[in-house]
């Protein structure tokens, strides 16, 4: 299948943008896309260059969605004024309005947004079990780009009244209504409609517009839902989420979320009907937009992604795997906002265990309080970076171990013929996540893309997700995933370019027998035979992480052999002989074991990270002096 | 000049927004302006251009109450289509604690089954399809007070105003507990003191104590069996904080903790010492009655903690307004990163071209002139001192 036909099946191209074109596709040569973020309103603008489109340069400012100013499209308007004063393009017109087409030095030809403003889309899901109707409605929701602030269930253990209080303590931007199968249950799918009734929970935005809800369940209770909820809420009916157990059908759910975020939720934002008038396309939520970018690197190179958007408030963490598209958010772990909430949820010592040189825990705790007080500040010395990206490795690990709770196997779903043994794996590996057949890692945020050496952001990744065998690493060059996910709904081949070209930082590959040994033990021997015909060939020893150069888009023949207790991909013992593709850091060869453990005694375990981080020549070593005495 | 606090109407224009690094406030006599607003529409008590006082109860509503669900139908034991035939009371009766709701005596009253209400309230619903009736319990009456003395300048039809007083005001960096008021008292000498248990004294009960670089856990302990109003220090220790909450602090969204006293911190967290421009502010405020709120949330719109001294000692002046342009040579700033943490300079340049730091990143920086003499930091790694 051609590269455009695979892409063709996750971008549906949108028609009314096509109609709504200033001028022919061809004849285009300048797109100006934003993301409205939480803190800061970022611009890209891209342009054709002897008829190839690039990225050309950004423009950043923070955002204006909240007091004092109310007003989103002041945000806007300075991102674009940078890009104006970096390229002496002009942009906006005198009235502050974004000129279109682009004529006589003047203007764009395309515009279109992504928003997390304000916290971004946030949800409260609801169905009749936990671990079926509710799950799904969960997943429906985060697969829009939605934050979930609770998912209620009639089975979720908590009383009546609890329920009710928390629901309207919760003011979310919208419900999704999820419960029994066609045909199934009616009584216990109203009684948790009751219940939402009941509470009567106010919008985020205001209380005096009705709440938008989409029901997503059993289609015969349709006609008693409709008369509870259509006085108190923007009702909005679509197919049942899990028409049969074995079956999954979020889609229908999340194109709805996406309509009534743009009807209901975006035109109450301030300045928002007007940026929406703007906009050739509809808005976006930011994670809907990077989630698309993730589907495209999976869907190009017909491989399994796990993707992270590692933010200053939340971490998303997208996977697509054997063609199954999820995507978990944890809403409270981020590297500025919700710093502390990663030393809450990881704790001190998991955070301190990655800092090679002596700090007590108390001015740990202060540090990265001052951060959270303080967000939008960076880190000016060596040791504040190496703390931050020891923060980050504990946000990414946590946000993977979510992310394991969403992508899982319906439950519920019977399989004909399974044996008890199947059952048994079924119950102890409950995510089909599995790191070995992880072939690519990708990588977006702040602290990933502002890392001084790409091998920093690398190694967090790598520290974080453990992959194991043969795994890709990219990374977002400046934070554009979500606004080329969001222009890929128009034009999917621009989008493409720009990402493969200007976007998608390779940064090389990594190679990791999965097992254990005694440190210094030989666990595997090497051959990398290079484009010039150079080998490169070594045993490898337990504990020992290297790095081997090989640039960016440049291939090598690799051969692994790997003793009887370590999997390097082809299973326990096996041989490997493979295509590796190097990258802007290079190959890692990381013979660390998994899981990967750090020595318990606290001067063997910052020598242990002296060691890995001199071998990959991660940081400037003048500063490293005496960190692991 | 009117002070922008998180709920102030003003607005900024375009060009400043995008020049403007936000410091915290620490002005000596401006104009406050508070936005009193009611969770649900209600009653103003008073009409515009009254005048008010910390305690004065300025506006008061009826937030509705909780619904109770019953199980009906299988208290009855009966389906739920048949359950509303066996309803005592209708939609919309009134019900008392332990009133009959429901019954069910079939077999010529050999079988009684009822359905007793659980609370005081109004039958809201009767459900045929899940045999649930809803019971709503009588609305919680809510009242707002004027949380600053001044004049009401304002009144937003059923659902707020506007107060305005002529005071001192100073944003804090962070804060715990709400809305308060007390007499000031300096209990510091200097701004680099720390406030330990045994500096704490019977006589501080409802007062608002000036530390300065620290108060330790014991001290702020004994400050809350003291009843002590609240504290204003320069830091304090993350860990003492989690130990006094009783939990960690995950993300800074506070004002609603259970307790009673309001925290303000200044400058951060570790010892801080409190900047000698707001410590010697609130010396020179020592015994004046002062309002105080520790709440903060640091997200885009950030809240601050905030402490509000009206006075009638200046008039307000129109001084210092050039700072809110953005930072240039000559600007007061804070450093509030590592090395030069909590350090107090004067702007000298601000180079164009990006810079290399430490970490090898490069960003734009600015040169500060300190006590000790220049340094280089990072841009975002100051804030403007505002006077």
């Amino acid at each position: 299948m051609s590269e455009s036909k695979k892409r063709a099946m996750i971008w549906e191209r949108d028609e009314k943008a096509i109609l709504r074109l200033h001028k022919s596709e061809e004849k285009m040569d300048h797109i100006l896309v934003t993301d409205v973020g939480s803190t800061t309103t970022k611009a890209r603008l891209f342009q054709k260059i002897k008829g190839e489109w690039r990225y050309v340069l950004s423009g950043e400012s923070p955002t204006t969605v909240e007091a004092p100013y109310e007003n989103v499209i002041m945000g806007v308007q300075n991102a674009i004024r940078e890009i104006e004063e970096l390229t002496g393009l002009g942009i906006l017109s005198e009235e502050g309005r974004i000129i279109k087409p682009h004529s006589k030095g003047m203007g764009v030809d395309f515009y279109c947004s992504t928003s997390s403003a304000g916290g971004g889309l946030q949800m409260m899901v609801a169905g009749v079990i936990k671990t079926m109707t509710t799950e799904s409605a969960n997943r429906a929701a985060l697969g829009a780009g939605a934050i979930v602030m609770d998912a209620v269930a009639v089975d979720d253990g908590r009383p009546d009244h609890e329920k009710i209080d928390r629901i309207r303590h919760l003011r979310p931007d919208m419900l999704l209504l999820a419960g029994g199968t066609d045909g199934g249950t009616t009584a216990l799918v109203m009684q948790i409609a009751e219940l939402i009734a009941a509470a009567d929970p106010k919008a985020r935005l205001g209380a005096d517009y009705k709440l938008p809800l989409v029901y997503a369940g059993n289609k015969d209770v349709r006609p008693a839902v409709q008369s509870l909820m259509k006085e108190k809420f923007a009702l909005s009916i679509v197919d049942n989420l899990r028409p049969v157990l074995e079956v999954e059908n979020t889609e229908p759910a999340r194109m709805a979320i996406h309509e009534l975020f743009m009807e209901h939720v975006m035109s109450h934002a301030p300045g928002y009907p007007e940026l929406m008038k703007w906009a050739d396309l509809d808005i976006l939520p930011t994670p809907a937009g990077e989630g698309m970018a993730m589907q495209l690197i999976a869907y190009v190179e017909g491989k399994n992604v796990l993707g992270v958007g590692l933010g200053g408030a939340t971490t998303n963490v997208y996977s697509v795997f054997d063609g199954k598209f999820v995507r978990s958010v944890s809403a409270n772990l981020g590297m500025s906002y919700s710093i502390c909430n990663v030393l809450k949820e990881a704790g001190i010592e998991n955070i301190i265990r990655w800092v090679p040189f002596e700090i007590d825990q108390s001015t740990v705790v202060d540090i990265l309080r001052n951060k959270m007080i303080r967000p939008t500040t960076i880190p000016h010395t060596l040791k504040s970076l190496l703390l931050e990206q020891a923060v980050a490795r504990e946000a990414l690990r946590l946000g993977l171990r979510h992310h394991k709770t969403i992508a899982t196997r319906l439950k519920g779903a019977k399989t004909a013929h399974r044996m008890v043994g199947d059952m048994l794996e079924y119950s102890l590996k409950e995510t089909y996540i599995e790191m070995m057949k992880i072939d690519i890692i990708a990588g977006t945020g702040g602290l990933l893309s502002h890392a001084p050496r790409r091998v920093q952001s690398l190694l967090t990744l790598i520290d974080a997700f453990q992959p194991e065998g043969i795994t890709k690493l990219y990374q977002d060059s400046v934070f554009m995933m979500p606004h080329l996910g969001v222009l890929s709904k128009a034009f999917p081949e621009i989008a493409w370019n720009i990402f493969d070209k200007d976007c998608l930082v390779r940064l090389g590959t990594v190679i990791t027998p999965a097992g254990t040994a005694n440190q210094g033990e030989v666990i595997a021997n090497m051959r990398i035979v290079m484009p010039d015909e150079t080998l490169f060939e070594r045993d490898l020893q337990f504990g020992e992480i290297i790095r081997v150069p090989l640039g960016e888009r440049v291939k090598a023949k690799a051969l692994f052999s790997v003793k009887q207790n370590f999997d390097v991909g082809a299973g326990l013992g096996k041989s490997l002989e493979t295509m590796i593709e190097g990258g802007v850091v290079g190959v890692i060869i990381d013979a660390r074991g998994r899981p990967l453990t750090l020595p318990e005694h606290d001067g063997e375990r910052r020598r242990t990270l002296v060691r890995w981080f001199d071998s990959l020549d991660l940081y400037p070593k003048e500063f490293m002096e005496g960190w692991e005495k | 000049m009117t002070a922008i606090t998180n709920d102030s109407q003003e607005k900024e224009s375009a060009e400043e927004a995008y020049a403007y690094t936000p410091g915290l406030k620490v002005k000596r006599g401006i104009t406050v302006s508070k936005t009193r607003t009611l969770p649900l529409p209600g009653e103003v008590l008073f009409k515009e251009g009254a005048d008010v006082g910390f305690d004065t109860i300025v506006m008061r509503t009826e937030v509705p109450g909780k619904p109770t669900i019953m199980k009906v139908a299988d208290v009855l034991n009966v389906k739920p289509e048949d359950m509303p035939a066996f309803m005592v009371k209708k939609e919309g009766d009134k019900v008392e604690e332990g009133e009959i709701v429901a019954k069910y005596t079939p077999f010529f009253g050999l079988i009684k089954r009822f359905a007793k209400s659980p609370t005081r309230g109004v039958v809201e619903a009767v459900s045929d399809v899940t045999g649930q009736v809803i019971i709503r319990e009588p609305p919680t009456p809510v009242e707002v007070k004027a949380y600053i003395p001044g004049k009401m300048t304002k009144v937003f039809s059923r659902s707020g105003v506007v107060i305005e007083t002529h005071a001192a005001f100073i944003q804090g960096i962070f804060g715990i507990g709400g809305e308060r008021h007390g007499a000031l008292l300096t209990v510091a000498e200097s701004p680099d003191d720390v406030l330990t248990a045994e500096k704490m004294t019977p006589d501080y009960k409802g007062k608002i104590l000036v530390g300065g670089s620290l108060i330790t856990l014991d001290a702020f302990k004994k400050a809350m069996e003291l009843g002590v109003c609240g504290i204003i220090v320069g830091g304090v220790r993350g860990v003492d904080l989690t130990e006094f909450l009783g939990y960690e602090l995950g993300v800074a969204i506070t004002g609603q903790e259970d307790i009673n006293i309001t925290l303000i911190v200044t400058e951060g967290f570790g010892q801080m010492s409190m900047s000698t421009r707001t410590f010697n502010l609130l010396k020179e405020f020592d015994g004046y009655e002062a309002a105080i709120n520790g709440a903060t949330q640091i997200r885009a719109g950030v809240i601050r903690p905030e402490i509000i001294i009206p006075h009638e000692k200046y008039t307000s002046r129109t001084e210092a307004e050039d700072l809110a342009r953005g930072i240039r040579p000559g600007t007061p700033v804070r450093i509030i990163g590592e090395p030069y943490f909590g350090k107090i300079g004067v702007v000298v340049s601000l180079p164009v071209n990006l810079m290399d730091i430490e970490t090898e990143s490069p960003v734009r920086v600015l040169e500060v002139k300190l006590e000790e003499g220049n340094v280089i930091v990072p841009r975002a790694n100051v804030e403007i001192i505002e006077e």
